[in-house]
C-alpha cells in the first residue's frame, strides 16, 4: 500500500511539470491553431540553459529562472519573427500542416545543436539540497521536486493572471476566440500572436529548468516532453491554463498508477490511451470550451 | 465621410460585389437593403478590413481604407458590429465591452465609454459580470453594439442588428441607433427588416446580386414600387400608404 503511495506521489510530482510544459503548447495552440512539435526541444533548450548557467557561472538552478525565463521570452520572439509568423499568414487548414513542417524542422535542427554544444549525454545540476527529502508517515517527499511542483504552480498562476488582468493578456485571449472579432475592436492580432508564441516559449524554458532540476536532461528529450504535453492538452481543452495544471497532475498520477498495477512499461501507454479516450468520448477535453 | 467607389470583391472564385458605388454623410444615418446573398455583407466587411477588394476604392475622410489592417481602421473611427454578433462568448460583458475600447484612441476614455453604454442599455449595467453566452439574444445585441461604441467610433457599421430578435427588442436596438446618432455619430445600418431601416434611415440603398439597383430618401424608397413587391410583400403593393409605416 504505501509503496503505491509512494508512486502515486511521485506521479503527482511530475504530473505538475508535464502541466507546466503543456501551458506553453496550449497557449500557444489555442491562439494561433499552430502545433508547435518542436515544443519539447524547447523545453530541453530551457533545460541546458539552467545547466550551463549552473556549470559555468554556479547560478543556482532555481535562481537561473531569473534568467531563463526572460531569454526563452526572447528565443519565442525570434522564432516568431524567423519561423512561425509566415504560417500564421496562411489559412488555417495549411497552418497546421505547414507548422507541423517548420516544427519538425526546428525540433531536428535544435537536437543536432544540443548534441554539438552538450553532447549526447545526460545532464543534470548537482546541488547541496538536492537529496533532501521530506518524510510524512511512510511517505518521503524528495524536496526539490516538490519545490517544482508549486513554482510550476506559481508559474501558471502568473501566467492566469496574466491574461485575465493585463491588457494585451485579454487581447491574447479575444483573439484565441475569435480572430476577427479581436481585429474588430482593434486589436493587432500579429502582435497578440506574437506575445503568445514568446509566452509559450518562456513556459517551455522554465519548464525544461525545472526538468533538470528535478531530474536530467538530454538532448533526446524533446520529443517525450512533445508527447506529454500534447496528451495533457488533449486531456485538459483549451482555454483554462489552471485545467491545463490538473490536466498534467492527472497524467503524472495515470501513469504512476498504471506502472504500479501493469508493471513499469505501461507508465508510458496509458497516456496514448487516454489521447485517444477523450479525442473518441469528450474532445473539447475535461475543462476545454 | 465615407466614400465606396466601383467596388469588386469576392472570395475565390466567386464574385460578390460587381462595383458598387456608394456615399455616407457625416451624421447621416443610411441604410443598405437587400436579399440574402446580395453582398451586404461583404461590403461592410471590405470597409473594415477583413476582406480585401479586387478593385475600386474606399475612402474615409478623403483617406484610402484598402491597405490599412483592420485593427487601424478601427483607430481612425470606424466601428463594425459584425453579422452574428461575434462576442468573445468565454468573457463577461464587461470584459466584452472593455475590450471594444482595444484600440488606443478609445483606452483612456474606457471608464466614461463604459457609462455611456450603461446609460444606453441600463440592463447590461445589472448584467455586467455575467458571462455573455447567458445573455437572451437581444442582450448580447446590445453587448455588440456597445463593444462597438467603446472604441467611440465616428462611423458605427451595424450588419442586421435586428436578426432573430422579436419585435419589441429591435425597437429597442433601433432606438438606440437613433440615439447614438443623434450624440454625432454617422450609421451605416445593413437590414433586412426593410420598414425597420427605412423608419429611420436617411437614406438608403438597394443592393442585389452585387449591384446597386436603387437608392433614395427612406420615405421615397418606402413607397417604390419595385421595393414594396421584392421586400414588402405583395399585400404592400396594393396599399401604398408610406406615412402609415413611418414614425
Ligand atoms: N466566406 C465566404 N466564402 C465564399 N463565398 C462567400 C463567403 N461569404 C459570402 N460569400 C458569397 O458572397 C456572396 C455575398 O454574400 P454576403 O456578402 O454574405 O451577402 P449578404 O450579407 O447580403 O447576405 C454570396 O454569394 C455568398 O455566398
Ligand atoms: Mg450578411
Amino acid at each position: 500500500m504505501s509503496v503505491l503511495a509512494q508512486q502515486l506521489l511521485l506521479g503527482l510530482l511530475i504530473g505538475g511539470l508535464y502541466g507546466l510544459a503543456a501551458a506553453g503548447l496550449s497557449l500557444v495552440f489555442g491562439v494561433m491553431r499552430v502545433l508547435n512539435v518542436a515544443h519539447g526541444e524547447l523545453i530541453m533548450l530551457g533545460g541546458y540553459g539552467a545547466f550551463w548557467l549552473a556549470a559555468l557561472f554556479g547560478v543556482d538552478p532555481f535562481a537561473s529562472l531569473v534568467l531563463v525565463i526572460p531569454g526563452s521570452l526572447l528565443l519565442g520572439a525570434l522564432l516568431y519573427w524567423g519561423l512561425f509568423g509566415f504560417v500564421v499568414r496562411a489559412h488555417e487548414e495549411t497552418r497546421i500542416k505547414n507548422s507541423l513542417l517548420i516544427g519538425f524542422g526546428l525540433a531536428l535542427a535544435l537536437h543536432a545543436l544540443a548534441v554539438r554544444l552538450w553532447t549526447a549525454d545526460e545532464r543534470s545540476i548537482p546541488t547541496s539540497y538536492g537529496g533532501a527529502v521530506l518524510s510524512v508517515g511512510e511517505l518521503s517527499i524528495p524536496l526539490v521536486r516538490l519545490a517544482t511542483l508549486t513554482l510550476a504552480l506559481v508559474l501558471i498562476g502568473a501566467l492566469q493572471l496574466l491574461l485575465s488582468r493585463w491588457r494585451w493578456g485579454k487581447a491574447i485571449r479575444a483573439t484565441a476566440e475569435d480572430w476577427q472579432a479581436a481585429l474588430l475592436t482593434g486589436i493587432d492580432i500579429r502582435r497578440a500572436y506574437l506575445l503568445a508564441f514568446a509566452l509559450g516559449t518562456a513556459l517551455a524554458g522554465a519548464a525544461g529548468t525545472l526538468v533538470t532540476v528535478a531530474y536530467s536532461v538530454s538532448p533526446s528529450i524533446g520529443l517525450e516532453w512533445t508527447l506529454k504535453a500534447l496528451i495533457v492538452v488533449v486531456l485538459a481543452g483549451l482555454g483554462s491554463m489552471l485545467g491545463t495544471f490538473v490536466g498534467g497532475l492527472v497524467l503524472g498520477l495515470a501513469e504512476a498508477a498504471s506502472a504500479a498495477t501493469f508493471g513499469g512499461p505501461y507508465r508510458e501507454i496509458v497516456g496514448l490511451v487516454i489521447f485517444v479516450v477523450v479525442l473518441a468520448v469528450r474532445p473539447r477535453g475535461l475543462f476545454g470550451r | 465621410m465615407l466614400e465606396i467607389d466601383g467596388l469588386q470583391a469576392g472570395y475565390g472564385d466567386v464574385r460578390a460585389l460587381f462595383g458598387v458605388t456608394l456615399s455616407v454623410g457625416a451624421g447621416e444615418i443610411v441604410a443598405l437593403l437587400g436579399p440574402n446573398g446580395a453582398g451586404k455583407s461583404t461590403l461592410l466587411n471590405c470597409v473594415a478590413g477583413l476582406v480585401r477588394p479586387r478593385s475600386g476604392a474606399i475612402r474615409w475622410d478623403g483617406q484610402d481604407l484598402r491597405t490599412l489592417g483592420a485593427h487601424l481602421i478601427v483607430e481612425r473611427g470606424v466601428a463594425l458590429v459584425p453579422e452574428g454578433r461575434r462576442l468573445f462568448g468565454g468573457m463577461t460583458v464587461q470584459e466584452n465591452l472593455e475590450l471594444g475600447a482595444f484600440a488606443s484612441r478609445a483606452w483612456g476614455g474606457r471608464r466614461a465609454g463604459l457609462e455611456r453604454v450603461y446609460t444606453l442599455f441600463p440592463v447590461l449595467a445589472e448584467r455586467r459580470r455575467t458571462a455573455v453566452q447567458a445573455l437572451s439574444g437581444g442582450q448580447q445585441q446590445m453587448v455588440a453594439v456597445g463593444r462597438a461604441l467603446m472604441a467611440s467610433p465616428r462611423l458605427l457599421m451595424l450588419d442586421e442588428p435586428s436578426l432573430g430578435l422579436a419585435p419589441r427588442l429591435v425597437a429597442a436596438i433601433l432606438e438606440a441607433l437613433v440615439a447614438i446618432n443623434r450624440a454625432g455619430v454617422t450609421v451605416f445600418l445593413v437590414e433586412q427588416n426593410v420598414p425597420a431601416a427605412l423608419s429611420l434611415a436617411h437614406r438608403g440603398y438597394l443592393l442585389e446580386g452585387g449591384r446597386i439597383v436603387g437608392e433614395g430618401s427612406g420615405a421615397s424608397l418606402m413607397a417604390d414600387e419595385h421595393v414594396r413587391r421584392a421586400y414588402l410583400g405583395p399585400l404592400a403593393v396594393r396599399t401604398p400608404s408610406p406615412q402609415g409605416e413611418h414614425q
